[in-house]
């Protein structure tokens, strides 16, 4: 009797501890959202007690022995490059999208599916030592004279394609989910009426993914925005508001990998990189409430 | 009507360019790093068995054995950790622990976490390490890959989770199980979705080297204690293609190599395991 007493208090004893464990995790990791938010803030206070908001947002000189903290080419930068990269990313995504969940045969979407998981899993150095010694040659000697202009390859345009290629899996993957969780009944419906398969898609089944396909351009755009290494790696560094694709740029994240060998020392360096961290913390938290808020509201408005 | 047969013609080529124009530059990247770094591992495949001498992304003798094994010092832990958290959220998360509206909170909060760009979680342990005025160390550097690879693993458990049916649930309530004992049942079911995220949050964790090029700092030697400064693959490939010699940027292609090699392999485990512990799912559903 006393064992079976025992037993029973040792399951209890086992119910609170790892409930006691899962809640406190889950309560931290709603706890470093804001941690990460406040630390950010609180180490760019210092920069931001110095120099007015608008100064620092719209100014063009980036000099830090000079202490001048512009930031206007970096955000120049980035979203040149990153709506550049959408740019050349969406159409092919969601062309693709559409070939993985409406023709291609089971064993085709799977080879392609299977493809797609390998290409989101390729490090983002990868795509940069690629880039690096492939791509931007191959801009500076043969695209640009093409074009007739002249460039050293490590442009804000080989940044851009770079960054298309890594953001084809994100969108390609959510869109091709959303496409196929629309129901058999609205193909067969369009199609009994006499459209034919691309009026069908695009009438009716684009409509109707609409929502899922608009929030996987928004976290692409977000994974666009961030992308730190790769981007670092072939857009030339240099602190100047791009006169034209083929021009050598900086876009915020590839500043704060480039500006480290020197920030340790000066505080107010290191406060204007987190600066640029929290502006990029804050902007793709904003995509990300935004890409929800679409997608709740489309499915609304579509009932889908 | 004939204009009709043309604009479905047209899309049909242009869906098939596309698809090919996504496979392109995937094929064009793998053989890339498979041919060309192979061709330097074939070359001089001690690189992979040496520390590096003195000078040497200044084109001096010497491999990166230090940066592999950093990399495995840095993400084996930073997985494990972000596992067992990860791992008490996602059950947390579950409707037998939180009520909707709690676990939808949290869920965005994670989804968040997860878009937030690596580099941000570096300077944010960076910011904590000049705070508490240490410097760059394994010991750093690991907690900056764990909240790299928490969303990422949360998401994927959860997810897994919530495919669990509501009547094996109910099945072991109704035999008087209570709620540990319940998720340790239903785990077997979800067994092979929570390796499979995990696997995922390793292969993201080590290729990022934006959360720990500040965090870890860098070395030339193999880290000998928790507060060496240590260096991983992808940081080691990043200086390796900057730099101005030939010879060390060729090395960039054989450590990148052996990156691609690493996640490939997690990637084959993963799909390896997945099958393996789907047996625990009945056949039919």
């Amino acid at each position: 009797m006393n064992l079976e007493k025992r037993r029973i208090i040792l399951r209890l004893l086992k119910e609170k501890t790892t409930r006691r464990w899962m809640s406190t995790f889950t309560f931290l990791v709603c706890i470093l959202f804001l941690l990460i938010f406040l630390s950010l803030l609180v180490e760019s206070t210092l920069l931001l007690s110095k120099y007015s908001l608008k100064e620092l947002l719209f100014s063009s000189k980036w000099n830090p022995e000079k202490y001048s903290f512009g930031f206007l080419p970096a955000i120049i930068g980035t979203i040149y490059v990153t709506i550049l990269s959408m740019v050349l990313a969406t159409p092919i995504a969601v062309l693709s999208a559409i070939y993985i969940s409406e023709f291609a045969s089971s064993q085709k979407r799977i080879l392609i599916s299977s493809f797609i998981d390998i290409l989101a899993g390729i490090p983002s150095v990868v795509f940069g030592v690629c880039a690096l010694l492939v791509l931007v040659p191959l801009v500076s000697n043969y695209i640009g004279p093409l074009i007739g202009v002249e460039t050293t390859g490590m442009c804000i345009f080989t940044a851009s394609l770079v960054l298309s290629v890594m953001v084809l899996p994100v969108i390609i993957s959510l869109s091709t989910e959303s496409l196929k969780s629309l129901p058999v009944e609205l193909r067969e419906a369009s199609l009994s009426l006499g459209a034919t398969k691309w009026e069908t898609i695009k009438k009716v089944l684009l409509k109707g993914a609409a929502p899922g396909i608009f929030s996987a351009i928004l976290l692409g755009f977000g994974r666009a925005f961030g992308e730190t290494m790769a981007v670092a790696m072939v857009i030339g560094g240099k602190n100047q508001i791009p006169s034209s694709p083929f021009s050598a740029g900086q876009t915020l994240p590839s500043l704060i990998v480039s500006s480290f060998g020197e920030m340790m020392s000066i505080p107010i360096e290191q406060s204007a990189l987190a600066f640029a961290a929290l502006q990029l913390f804050f902007v793709v938290t904003i995509f990300n409430f935004l890409a929800r808020w679409i997608k709740i509201k489309l499915k609304k408005r579509w009932g889908v | 009507m004939k204009l009709r047969k043309l604009e479905e013609l047209f899309f049909k080529i242009l869906i098939r360019a596309s698809v090919l124009l996504v496979i392109f530059p995937l094929l064009s990247i793998i053989s890339i790093v498979l041919l060309k770094g192979g061709k330097v591992l074939i070359s001089d495949p001690k690189i992979l068995i040496t520390t590096p001498g003195p000078k040497y992304l200044l084109g001096g003798k010497g491999g990166f054995v230090h940066a592999i094994l950093g990399s495995l010092y840095l993400v084996i832990p930073a997985t494990l950790i972000a596992s067992v958290i990860g791992l008490g959220i996602a059950v947390f998360l579950q409707p037998d622990y939180s009520t909707p509206k709690i676990s939808e909170l949290i869920r965005m909060i994670l989804d968040i976490l997860w878009g937030i760009p690596s580099i941000v979680y570096g300077v944010f342990v960076l910011t904590i390490l000049i705070f508490i005025q240490g410097k760059g160390c394994l010991f750093a550097g690991i907690p900056a890959l764990t909240l790299l690879e928490l969303p990422i693993i949360t998401r994927y458990i959860d997810e897994a989770l919530i495919a669990v049916p509501v009547e094996l649930k109910n099945a072991t309530y109704s035999i008087g199980a209570n709620k540990f004992e319940t998720l340790l049942m239903v785990s077997k079911y979800a067994l092979s979705g929570i390796v499979a995220g995990i696997l995922i949050g390793m292969g993201r964790g080590i290729g990022d080297a934006a959360s720990i090029i500040f965090t870890s700092g860098t070395s030339n030697t193999i880290p000998k204690g928790l507060f060496d400064s240590v260096t991983a693959l992808p940081i080691i490939i990043f200086q390796q293609a900057s730099s101005c010699y030939p010879s060390v940027r060729e090395h960039a292609y054989a450590a990148a190599f052996i990156l691609v090699v690493i996640v490939g392999i997690l990637n084959l485990t993963s799909r390896f395991l997945t099958k393996h512990f789907s047996k625990y799912i009945p056949k039919g559903k």
